[in-house]
């Protein structure tokens, strides 16, 4: 099947250009993280999920577990341009009462599967979904993005045991390995290195990408697919604050959010 | 006297029964099946068991994924690893997306005996009531554990209860027994003073009711098998009457039903009170009932404390 690819780097443009709005207007934010994830929330979203964005509960669709839940500004945009809710609500990120909280609540935000922001959790999650899939009979993919950083927390190696031992294939994971964290890198505030090894360590299906390209992205989607038994984890090699020339391999954006000359200088970088 | 039951054995028991007809309930431990007795649902269901090793915070996470697909998981390991090393699991992943899953802290209490303090929860209670969306169940006996099974399984949230490790009497009649969320039992009328008691303590309740009775004093004992959301009507109307009261329960009493009831009294009818609890301290190894004695979950010593009340 050909896929336009065009179609989705114009998507994952949008999704940044939304981010930096959103996270601009809130005052407050992480933009480094969400940027730096922006192309493969664009391929799920607009290419690789089946999803009903009238019926978000729909029980055969696909999950997406945003375990590196401080990136939801890039999920946000992802939801609104599919329709979830008006692109209006993207104005009143972290905003009281509003239906987009500072990290992704499933009790507010249709679309969103569940629940995260505390560093660690989300694969558990993913794992217990696709326990229940394999129950229910059901084949749909459950999709989860951790952080590099994150990494770092002791129960994503629980869960990448567990993923592995019951053999859930159906469960496809990301790291967004763009190598910072809030303190600094992650080599040299954990001594964070060969993240793909690790996992490896742990029995996955380990494939290494270009986490900007399309094409890479898709075609590791299709290849994990294809693993039978053994779960894979996609380790993207991303760029913190990919899009924005001040933003790019800068820690200081990780969470803090641009001025309105900032706003509208990135803007521009992003060809609006 | 009466028949002698573990909590976690009535628990083990209830949830095959109770899972039979319904395929949505679901079983998850951390390498303490045989301790927390749910490896009695692993031979009945192994299909809907799943052992997920040592590791709580990944037994927590499991169970909220599996709850979004609509399963009623009920994870179960010590109260002190559940309640403790899970805590920000359940109250992240569980409680605040108000998902429907079941915590089941088994071992709760000093009575654990001796494996010691590092074993003995004595804060699970305190620390899950904390949690905003959980309901808290702390059944006191065989037949009210089963009851609690049976209504948990009917109740769309999360829940924390605590099942004991050993053998309490049973003093429910399962033929007439009726357990509801929320609401607490008045298991024996008095004018002089209120016992409100929950899970192991209502024993002790009783206990000391007879012997006070015995001097001519009327006790009225209330169990009170949730803790939150507590059944404040219950408990202020009885204060009404006997215009003092005492709580007993096996754990600490900061944040615990002694703190719940002093609360709740003291928004709506404040009276002198006492308590029969850790207070402010932890467990050690020892027997049981040698524990019980040491920290005042006694008969004698709410006698005594009752008696500082009149």
């Amino acid at each position: 099947m050909m896929r336009n690819i065009e179609y989705l780097e114009q998507q994952a443009k949008q999704i940044r250009r939304l981010i930096i709005r959103s996270i601009g207007k809130a005052g407050s934010g992480h933009p480094g993280g969400s940027l730096s994830c922006a192309d493969l929330m664009a391929a799920l979203y607009f290419d690789v999920m089946n999803i009903k964005p009238q019926e978000p509960l729909w029980e055969d669709r696909d999950r997406f577990v945003l375990s590196k839940g401080h990136a939801c500004p890039a999920l946000y945009a992802a939801l609104a341009m599919k329709g979830y809710y008006p692109m209006e609500e993207l104005d009143h990120l972290r905003e009281l009462g509003s239906i987009l909280q500072g990290h992704p609540y499933s009790g507010k935000t249709p679309g969103v599967d569940v629940s995260t922001g505390s560093l660690g959790q989300g694969l558990s999650v993913a794992n217990g979904i696709a326990l229940g899939a394999r129950l229910d009979g059901k084949d749909y993919y459950v999709y989860c993005l951790m952080g590099d950083g994150e990494t770092e927390e002791g129960q994503v190696w629980e869960a990448a045991m567990s993923t592995v031992h019951y053999r859930l294939d159906h469960v496809i994971a990301f790291v967004d390995y763009n190598h910072l964290q809030i303190d600094g890198t992650i080599e040299e505030i954990m001594g964070n290195v060969n993240v793909a090894g690790r996992f490896e360590a742990f029995g996955w299906n380990v494939l290494t990408i270009d986490g900007h390209n399309t094409e890479e992205i898709l075609q590791a989607i299709d290849s994990a697919k294809e693993s039978k038994g053994i779960p894979t984890m996609i380790v993207m090699n991303t760029v913190k604050g990919k899009g924005v020339s001040f933003m790019e391999n800068q820690v200081g954006w990780h969470g803090s959010a641009p001025s309105a000359d900032q706003v509208a200088q990135a803007l521009k970088e992003l060809g609006e | 006297m009466s028949e002698l039951i573990a909590t976690r054995d009535a628990f083990g028991q209830a949830i095959i029964e109770f899972a039979e007809n319904n395929e949505k309930v679901v079983v998850l431990d951390a390498d303490l099946a045989k301790a927390t007795m749910s490896c009695k649902f692993k031979d009945a269901y192994p299909n809907r068991f799943f052992d997920m090793g040592i590791a709580e915070c990944d037994l927590v996470g499991t169970a909220a994924g599996l709850a979004t697909t609509g399963k009623i998981p009920f994870a179960c390991t010590f109260a002190v690893f559940a309640a403790g090393r899970a805590f920000e699991q359940i109250r992240n992943s569980v409680a605040y997306p108000h998902l429907n899953v079941k915590i089941c802290g088994s071992h709760g209490g000093i009575s654990v005996g001796k494996d010691g303090a590092t074993h003995q929860a004595v804060e699970d209670l305190a620390v899950m009531a904390a949690v905003p969306n959980m309901v808290v169940l702390n059944p006191g006996d065989a037949v009210e554990m089963r009851a609690a099974v049976k209504a948990m399984i009917d109740y769309d949230g999360p829940v924390y209860i605590r099942l004991g490790r050993n053998p309490v009497p049973v003093v429910f009649d399962p033929d007439t027994y009726c357990f509801q969320i929320g609401k607490g039992i008045k298991v024996r009328k008095g004018k002089d003073v209120t016992l409100v008691a929950t899970g192991s303590l209502l024993d002790i309740a009783n206990q000391a009711a007879e012997k006070l009775l015995a001097e001519g004093i009327q006790a009225e004992v209330i169990n009170i098998a949730t803790i939150k959301p507590l059944d404040k009507d219950l408990i202020v109307e009885s204060a009404k009457k006997t215009q003092r009261v005492v709580v007993l329960e096996e754990g600490i009493i900061v944040g615990g039903l002694g703190s719940a009831v002093a609360h709740a009294l003291s928004e709506q009818y404040p009276v002198p009170m006492r308590y029969i609890g850790m207070d402010d301290c932890f467990g050690q190894s020892g027997d049981p009932v040698a524990l019980m004695e040491y920290y005042g979950m006694t008969a004698e010593e709410t006698v005594r404390k009752v008696k500082e009340l009149l």
